[in-house]
């Protein structure tokens, strides 16, 4: 089973992303912030990750960076999934390592076919 | 609804455009066509139904576009876009290296993604193309959905339907909550309306053919005429791709699954044993 960490401040947004996941057969874990995300990955690094650009304590794009100077933080699969909806942040987003990136609103069918795409689901 | 206006639209449909509706799908007629009743001031679908008894053919255009009309993605299915990519072009590049042309037809074109996608696909490829033609013709039933398509104009939600990220900062531009195609892509697409029971022959002849989710939605003789008149505008070495959902197999003998490569049929022509652009290098 693949796991995906939800990285989002919304406690809402979390739990629909974690039913979605569900149903995807991924076992998931959560983190409110990039700093708690960050540890989480230090502890073991999840096959994916599923995270939001404006969050408290340390925002999505810095957690991508630091993920991606850990050993073995090249590893996961990042899915950005942001109301950040402008070229400039997608852009950002995939020069400091982003896979994909999903804009919110999103659906569990957005989410299934960028999941393929990356080659997390089959 | 009374069942002789379920009957009267499902003959109707039938005849216009090939679309069997079964009594299960009778809800499909509430959803879809309330709108085209609302649009004419109609209060219900009985109205609607009493005017198209009265041979009002715009209204029974609508209505079979109301009908047929389905949503679609880009990269719908991801595998035959990569098959196509892997082995079909690099084996049309090979067979028409003479010609330096091709031809493409997208049958169900929709709202565009199809057709959008192989023309990002052969924009992908473009420094192997160089001095070569290609021609993309997309069809639908649909005139309504095609000028959707012409525009090239699609939602935040239509954009995230299998794009890849990259091919959206690559290939669009964001114009208010809209994201609208690269005016060099949309170019690469011709557009026509054309009705799949129509006769073909007018459209001409095409090297691949892509005929997805369509099928499904014809009964078993209308499905073997669409397969057989499909068969007669490929190439020798032409292919045809399939929904998933969809198969050749007990509908036509005009082709031949491709080993080892879901949806992807090799025409069969009388006389030619050549290989089929849908092969892969052995």
């Amino acid at each position: 089973m693949k796991s995906c960490l939800i990285v989002d401040d919304s406690k809402v947004i979390r739990m629909v992303a974690k039913k979605i996941l569900q149903e995807l057969s991924f076992e998931t874990l959560e983190a409110a912030d990039g700093r708690a995300a960050l540890d989480a990955c230090q502890q073991a690094m999840p096959d994916a990750v599923l995270l939001d650009w404006n969050m408290p304590v340390m925002n999505g794009i810095e957690f991508l960076r630091e993920l991606r100077k850990l050993p073995g933080g090249g590893a996961p699969v990042v899915v950005f999934c942001t109301t950040e909806n402008d070229i400039e942040h997608i852009q950002e987003a995939i020069e400091a390592g982003a896979n994909e990136y999903i804009m919110k609103p999103f659906d569990s069918e957005i989410l299934q076919t960028k999941f393929v795409q990356v080659g997390l689901l089959s | 609804m009374k069942p002789e206006d379920f009957d009267y639209l499902s003959k109707m449909l039938r005849d216009r455009s090939g679309l069997v509706l079964t009594k299960d799908k009778a809800y499909l007629l509430e959803s879809r066509l309330m709108p085209v009743a609302r649009k004419r001031g109609y209060k219900g679908l009985e109205d609607l139904v009493t005017q198209l008894r009265n041979r009002d053919e715009t209204l029974a255009n609508d209505v079979t576009e109301a009908m047929t009309t389905n949503e679609s993605f880009f990269f719908r299915d991801v595998k035959p876009f990569d098959q196509f990519r892997q082995i079909v072009l690099p084996n049309l590049l090979k067979a028409r290296a003479t010609r330096k042309n091709f031809r493409i037809w997208c049958a169900a074109a929709s709202s565009g993604q199809e057709p959008y996608t192989l023309a990002m696909i052969l924009k992908e490829e473009a420094a192997r193309l160089n001095g070569w033609r290609h021609d993309i013709l997309g069809t639908d039933l649909s005139k309504e959905i095609l000028s959707k398509a012409q525009r090239g104009i699609y939602s935040q939600f239509e954009v995230q339907r299998g794009l890849p990220i990259q091919m959206l900062v690559k290939y669009f531009k964001k114009a208010d909550d809209m994201w609208e195609i690269d005016p060099a892509v949309r170019s690469m697409v011709q557009y026509k309306p054309w009705n799949l029971l129509q006769d073909l022959k007018p459209l001409g002849s095409f090297d691949v053919v892509f005929c997805r989710n369509v099928l499904i939605y014809f009964d078993q003789p209308t499905k073997t005429k669409v397969l057989n008149s499909i068969a007669d505008l490929l190439a020798d070495d032409g292919v045809l791709y399939l929904g998933g959902a969809e198969t050749v197999l007990g509908i036509s003998d005009r082709f031949k699954p491709i080993p080892g490569q879901r949806g992807v049929y090799a025409v069969q022509k009388p006389g030619y044993s050549g290989p089929s652009l849908g092969a892969a290098a052995g």
